[in-house]
């Protein structure tokens, strides 16, 4: 099997699609001409050209709505935000305008496009350039959410996300980009939006992550003396309650690791739902891992610290498997 | 030794009033940039770093400018306009490497400078966002009776950003004492601007909003000051925005990863025979400020104090874990420290 660094499957993904449907365009930033601020559209203009591979000003406003309207009118657009941060500027085209094209025009006219951002912490990036934010999107009706974390992941729901009828907004853990993994590609290949996958399988507990945390829960769960199941999310919106509620019902225990502060993270959806529907086969309270509700910090240090690291997560899944009571999180010990 | 050497943000900023200070400033902003960049080779820099090498003279003309309680705005290529208002090599450079001593406790990086001090808010990493922000502070400034103004800097492939066209209407609609600065380096990220920006001269769209639109040459920080001193002075008389255009340059790439390959050949060795620092080191052998051959020594001087300042820095811890839940609302630990903009 062939080693590949996670954006080439951006690339590939990309490429692909716009090898199969001559409807997809890409626009961002430095997408084209210089290949990309990540290099994970190097080579996508020499094959497709400047009417597809379009490289735009710095206006997020102007090609994000440039894209809805492509969009309704029968192209299928791939929009990079360089970083999620930056589509605060053009929030409306896609919360507002996208999400809504649909349900106002009664299913006439839509909105396939596709929003792909890098997204997460961990790089000394810095607090306005270092956040999730899917919850600026799972808040909004008529917008689904997903994010990858590895190789094979990034080409699954990328090109799924791209032959979805509607609005998709898929993040991309930028700490992923520059990793190496062996994948073969596979043109066939879909991961499809609102299932998740089960990474590890598991007896003691249902450990639910998605993102640049599948690592850290599987690092986690090789380190902890409990069987701990690992279940990748993928889609966060909708999600898979299936396979979740499915694991519960095995293990009896439920914990979320997110890579984001609690009151905004999808853990209290996962959390609520399994408490409200699986209430009788859980063995302890449901429990979150999460960030401090507090801004990335810059320094090395804390933001190490900030990040659950694979010995935290397997500290606190394992406190709650032997106490069938959720651990406090390590601020509220210090405090 | 020079006031360039004072750890108070005040003194070093009240000190550009003295020509040589203003060289030496401008020679510090290079040095700083220079060891920033080493700094990220020998691992203590994390993420990404915006240099503004080639730069100094548009720094330096508009701290020297402004007051030390007027209000500035400006973005993630603010390492040269933090040095110029007053920030220290230490406040800088410790910022950077994520250590106590530097101006945000390490917290923010390289893109979030600040000193309420001498009137900077933190540097936004974000486009465009610090053109409204300055207008925010220039309606206070007014509210509050106070003759000061706000200035916004940014750059060429900001003015592409909704934010500049609705702030400058907003600005100017109200009359708002702001000077917003464009330092027109050619280059948003890796894309020359003829390529984004359909107007050669971004200082053209201040027509559309009904205020002065001035270009100036950015490379020469007197030409920097008299143009900020005009405008400056219209918006403390009450007449508004107005917009300036500083031609300038970045000598590197856009950030710590990019090689500027871009570039046409020729293109950098053309800017660097209108060094800032050159032109300016010239004048003032000519004002008799500065002896004939008395560059080299004043470079090597500020080489060293920036030198000391990164010594400092490298003792300095890291922040407390407990600096992680800080500052994040009023009660929060570390306390409400509200800096009074209007107690001068
Ligand atoms: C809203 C937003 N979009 C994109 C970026 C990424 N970005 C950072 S700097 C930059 C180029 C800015 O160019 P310019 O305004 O000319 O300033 P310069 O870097 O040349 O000083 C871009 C696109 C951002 N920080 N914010
Ligand atoms: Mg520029």
């Amino acid at each position: 099997m062939a080693k590949i660094w996670i954006r080439q499957a951006v690339l590939r993904a990309l490429d692909d699609a716009m090898s199969d449907d001559p409807s997809v365009i890409v626009m961002g930033e430095d997408i084209a001409a210089a290949g990309g601020p990540f290099k994970v559209t190097e080579g996508l203009l020499a094959a497709h050209g400047p009417e597809r591979v379009i490289d735009t000003p710095i206006s997020e406003m102007a090609f994000m709505g440039a894209a809805v309207g492509a969009a309704v009118c029968g192209l299928k657009p791939v929009v990079e935000m360089m970083f999620i941060e930056f589509i605060g500027v053009a929030l409306d085209q896609l919360t507002t305008q996208a999400a809504t094209m649909r349900y106002l025009s009664r299913g006439k006219l839509t909105t396939p496009l596709v929003v792909r951002a890098s997204a997460g912490a961990g790089q000394g990036f810095g607090c306005q350039h270092s956040q999730m934010l899917d919850h600026w999107f799972r808040g909004t009706p008529g917008l689904k959410v997903a994010v990858t974390s590895n190789a094979r992941t990034t080409y699954g729901l990328l090109r799924s996300a791209i032959e979805d009828p509607d609005p998709v907004v898929i993040l991309e853990p930028r700490i992923l980009y520059a990793e190496r993994e062996e994948y073969e590609f596979d043109k066939s290949y879909r991961i499809p939006l609102g299932k998740a996958e089960i990474a590890r399988p598991g007896s003691d507990a249902t450990l639910v992550t998605c993102g640049a945390m599948r690592r850290v829960a599987l690092a986690a769960a090789e380190a902890s003396s409990a069987n701990i199941e690992v279940i990748d999310l993928l889609t966060l919106w909708p999600w898979d309650r299936k396979t979740v509620m499915e694991s519960v019902a095995r293990t009896g225990r439920l914990v979320t690791l997110e890579e984001a502060p609690p009151g905004s993270g999808w853990g209290g959806e996962v959390a609520a739902t399994i408490a409200t529907e699986a209430f009788g086969s859980l063995k302890a309270p449901p429990h979150r891992i999460t960030l401090p509700e507090a801004p990335v910090p810059y320094s090395g240090v804390l933001e190490a610290r900030f990040l659950p690291s694979p010995a935290y997560v397997a500290e606190q899944v394992s406190a709650l498997v032997s106490t069938n009571k959720p651990p406090l999180p390590w601020w509220r010990k210090a405090a | 030794m020079t006031i360039s050497n004072s750890n108070s943000p005040l003194a070093r900023r009240e000190a550009l009033a003295n020509r040589l200070e203003q060289l030496t400033r401008m020679i510090e902003i290079r040095s700083v940039e220079d060891r920033i960049q080493k700094l990220f080779a020998e691992g203590h820099v994390r993420g990404s770093t915006h240099l503004a090498s080639g730069q100094e003279a548009v720094s330096v003309g508009i701290a020297r400018s402004i007051d030390p309680d007027d209000i500035v705005t400006c973005t993630y290529r603010g390492h040269g306009h933090a040095l110029a208002l007053g920030v220290t090599p230490a406040g800088v450079i410790g910022e950077i490497c994520g250590r106590v001593i530097g101006c945000a406790g390490g917290l923010g990086g390289s893109m979030h400078l600040v000193e309420p001090e001498v009137g900077l808010l933190p540097t936004a990493a974000i486009i465009g966002a610090g053109l409204p922000i300055a207008c925010g502070a220039a309606m206070a400034a007014r509210a509050r009776g106070k003759d000061r103004i706000a200035v916004s800097i940014f750059g060429d492939g900001s003015a592409n950003i909704g934010a500049f066209h609705e702030a400058l209407n907003f600005a100017a609609i109200r009359k708002l004492p702001v000077v917003f600065v464009c330092e027109n380096n050619l280059y948003g990220e890796y894309t020359r601007i003829q390529l984004s920006t359909p107007v050669e001269d971004i200082a053209i769209r201040a027509t559309s909003y009904n205020m002065p639109g001035v270009i100036v040459d950015g490379q020469d920080a007197d030409k920097v000051a008299e143009a900020m001193a005009a405008a400056v002075a219209r918006a403390r008389r009450g007449e508004g925005p107005t917009l300036i255009e500083m031609k300038t340059y970045r000598y590197s790439g856009h950030s710590r990863s990019d090689p500027a390959t871009y570039r046409p050949a020729g293109e950098l060795d053309a800017w660097l025979k209108r060094d800032p620092i050159d032109i300016f080191a010239s004048r003032l052998i000519e004002e008799g400020v500065l002896a004939a051959g008395g560059l080299e020594p004043l470079k090597a001087e500020t080489r060293e104090a920036v030198e000391r300042a990164t010594a400092e820095v490298l003792e300095s811890p890291a922040p407390d874990l407990g600096e992680i839940l800080s500052h994040i609302g009023a009660h929060s630990a570390g306390g409400d420290q509200r800096w009074n903009f209007w107690s001068r």
